[in-house]
């Protein structure tokens, strides 16, 4: 049942507040009003001539404010401009997290969208109701040029909407080599070994784990970086646990991630101050060797590239360790993708910029700017040689196929309190059972506020 | 003359959640409202202005404040995507108030505004008489206890858990160095309630004093001429500063209670509710919700802050008013 007449006025109303709150900000949208240049026909093979009669066009891009988001957007930007110099763009950042989800939403439900934006692929995609804010590029002639694995990631039905953008990012384990070659020990795949390893880096004075529940997303690891593992071990649980049928708490193997974070409590793995230890101080003292191993997501190590250039080399990244060594395998979050908002007025400009983005030629002007964090989904892509140390790791895993994708790929379902439940685990306020069960719930909600079939 | 500025104070104090503008603005008019009523001379000068100078003030209020208070009742009873919204009835309400972690940030809501609105009276009703007695640097002095006002919340947020760090925070650095204990301020689940309440009193203490000055200065001479031949300054303080500034002690907790229980902008700066959710005041578990995209069901939470904070300061208010009548 809609209210159509409530929700306008409130829109309205709304709309006119953050055209206030914005005003200062927000780049008008087009220069060129209405014009339907013929870029895209020229774009699609982006390593041509530019196309030199086009009428100028700027497109207005909104991507997250992380610098490596940043890097990728402005190389892009910078080599589509260079190739098309009709074409420019005004780039606009957003806070990450929940914070800008709700940027992304609010602006696409008031028509107040930049022409194209970036942002991630997957569950979170779907609640931005492709279908009626997006613009379906099903149709273009570079949908090919991408991996279908990623496609299924911003596909509802058969439209598709975006285009993958920087690399996908193994989630796993992060250690640092000198001091594994200083204890004597090698990458674990087996929790037993785990734990073994990290008696012997308690017993050489390290913390064998760092954690850093300051930013209390980075929390989440040991859980949602075991899903391969889990996945292994219950090929049935994805279907299960979407359909309201399985549950962390019931599934042994699921429920393995709140366990390994309580036992990294419990046996006092974690460093000292690490209840309050912000991400980036985190990364120096993993680069530092202060502690060992970090359960995180590849894309901290082009921050640990920047801050601390000359210890980049010293970082290497294993896969979650989990019960059977044979099964073993990494969790690959997939990239995030730039969408085309329908409201933009340069449409046939924007598909253009993404023609870019989803080719070689893009890759190659990423690669020149920033180094890859893992590996691409561009077909016929390659990494450059001297990619760090750590992503070769997770690019192995991908190669001997030991990898798959996290469960917020192939899910819509996902708690948004799972990282504080995380905190309250991993920091002794709760127990394993407790914490899955508290997941459990907070799940359900997300599905019932979602709508979801089943709940 | 310092009313008003507290009213901005608490304005600023407010965190983003709309329909905490419902709270607000049913003090300020009932308090104004009362004013009014007092003073029939002020009545008869405002009756001559003509109704339409309300205008502007009403349509601002009421598109800004009024509308979105009405529609936020009704969006709290759908499920609301931002793009659509599908009416549920109370599910929401069930939802919200089924909550086990609301328990928690009830508890921890009461236990915030008891704790920094009596701490503020604690502390600003002793300087304030210091403050006001014939001392030298009067004037500096209060110039340095009011100070913390003028900064913003977030940066005094932003700040205080920088030096409330457990190794590199100046705080603890300086108790290490003379080897006293270093409390993980707000690592661990225990404290760091406490700990944002501190930072909230050090903050809010120079508005209670300036309060607390205004009423002991609003004291006619005689009185504490009459003490000086019963006594020394207990007497003073005792039986004179005490029972006649009692407008000013109501107006100082009602307020700074009013303000513990909305409390937003110090938590989420410090705190993020957590570790876990240690530290979760209710309007925090509003924020998550909203942050999660509940749209419908933070705007239930908001509802239920509305009515919370109505059933509480309301009777607070008719009390303190009409205590204010007897003197």
């Amino acid at each position: 049942m809609h209210t159509t007449r409530v929700r306008r006025a409130f829109l309205a109303i709304s709309s006119a507040a953050l055209v206030a709150a914005c005003s200062g900000t927000t780049a008008s949208p087009s220069a060129a009003p209405s014009t339907a240049p013929s870029v895209a026909a020229a774009s699609t093979a982006p390593s041509t001539a530019p196309a030199p009669s086009a009428a100028p066009v700027t497109l207005t891009y909104l991507v997250d404010d992380s610098q490596n988001t940043k890097d990728t957007a402005q190389a892009l930007t910078d080599a589509y401009t260079a190739l098309h110099p009709n074409v420019t763009f005004t780039i606009e950042t957003r806070p990450g997290g929940t914070d800008g989800d709700n940027i992304i939403k609010t602006r696409l439900a008031t028509g107040d969208m930049d022409d194209i934006f970036w942002y991630n692929s997957g569950s979170l995609l779907q609640a931005l109701k492709p279908a009626d804010t997006i613009v379906d590029i099903s149709g273009e002639p570079f949908i090919p040029n991408i991996d279908p694995t990623f496609i299924t990631t911003v596909q509802q039905g058969k439209a598709i909407f975006g285009v993958p953008s920087g690399t996908a990012l193994g989630g796993g384990i992060l250690y640092n080599k000198k001091v594994f070659a200083q204890v004597g020990i090698t990458p674990p795949k087996t929790w037993a070994e785990f734990e073994s390893n990290n008696d012997k880096l308690k017993a050489a004075g390290i913390a064998p784990v760092g954690a850093t529940f300051g930013d209390t997303w980075t929390s989440q690891l040991f859980v949602l970086a075991d899903f391969y593992n889990v996945n292994q071990a219950e090929p049935g649980f994805v279907a299960d646990y979407t359909a309201n049928k399985a549950k962390y708490a019931t599934t042994p193997a699921a429920m393995a991630g709140f366990k390994y974070l309580q036992e990294a409590h419990d046996k006092g793995w974690y460093q000292k101050g690490y209840q309050t230890l912000k991400f980036e101080p985190g990364l120096a003292q993993l680069a530092d060797g202060k502690f060992a191993q970090y359960p995180q997501l590849s894309f901290v190590l082009s921050t640990i590239a920047t801050n601390s250039p000359d210890k980049i080399d010293d970082i290497g990244f294993f896969a979650m360790p989990g019960t059977d060594a044979a099964k073993n395998g990494a969790t690959i979050w997939m990239p995030a993708a730039t969408y085309i908002a329908k409201t933009s007025k340069n449409i046939d400009a924007a598909k253009g910029f993404l023609a870019f983005i989803a080719s070689t030629a893009g890759v190659d002007a990423i690669n020149a700017k920033v180094p890859p964090q893992g590996p691409y989904v561009i077909k016929g892509s390659k990494l450059p040689d001297n990619t760090m140390g750590a992503v070769k790791d997770i690019s192995a895993y991908i190669e001997a196929g030991n990898a798959g994708p996290a469960l917020e790929f192939l899910s819509p379902v996902k708690g948004p309190n799972l990282e504080q439940i995380c905190v309250a685990v991993g920091s002794g306020q709760e127990d394993a059972a407790k914490g899955a069960a508290d997941y459990d719930k907070d799940v359900e909600k997300e599905a019932k506020q979602l709508g979801l079939p089943g709940w | 003359m310092t009313t008003p500025s507290y009213a901005a104070g608490v304005d600023t104090a407010e965190g983003q959640l709309s329909a905490a503008a419902g709270p607000r603005g049913f003090a300020a008019s009932s308090r104004s409202a009362g004013r009014v009523a007092r003073d029939s001379r002020a009545r008869s000068v405002l009756a001559t202005y003509p109704h339409w100078f309300y205008l502007p003030a009403a349509l601002v209020f009421g598109l800004f404040f009024v509308v979105p208070t009405i529609l936020s009742f009704y969006f709290s009873l759908t499920r609301w995507t931002l793009f659509e919204s599908e009416f549920i009835g109370l599910d929401n309400f069930a939802e919200f108030l089924g909550d086990d972690r609301l328990t928690l940030g009830l508890r921890n809501t009461i236990v915030y505004a008891v704790m920094t609105s009596g701490l503020k009276v604690l502390i600003a009703l002793p300087l304030a008489v210091l403050l006001t007695s014939r001392i030298r640097l009067k004037t500096l002095f209060r110039g340095i206890v009011f100070f913390p006002v003028l900064v913003s919340t977030v940066a005094v947020g932003i700040t205080f858990a920088v030096l409330m760090q457990p190794s590199t925070g100046l705080i603890d650095t300086a108790l290490g160095a003379l080897n006293l204990p270093q409390p993980e301020w707000l690592g661990n689940p225990d404290i760091a309630l406490y700990s944002v309440a501190l930072v909230d009193v050090w903050k809010g203490i120079g508005i209670a004093m300036v309060i607390f000055i205004a009423g002991i200065m609003s004291i006619p001479e005689e009185y504490f001429d009459a003490a000086r031949l019963e006594g020394g300054a207990w007497v003073r303080f005792r039986h004179v500063i005490l029972p006649l500034s009692r407008n000013a002690s109501f107006a100082v907790i009602l307020l700074s209670f009013i303000g513990g229980l909305r409390t937003f902008d110090l938590i989420w700066t410090m705190t993020h509710g957590g570790p876990g959710f240690a530290s979760d005041v209710l309007t925090s578990v509003i924020y998550k919700e909203y942050q999660a995209g509940f749209y419908g069901l933070s705007t239930a939470g908001n509802v239920v802050l509305f009515i919370l904070v109505a059933i509480i300061v309301y009777p607070l208010m008719r009390f303190f008013n009409r205590r204010e009548l007897d003197l």
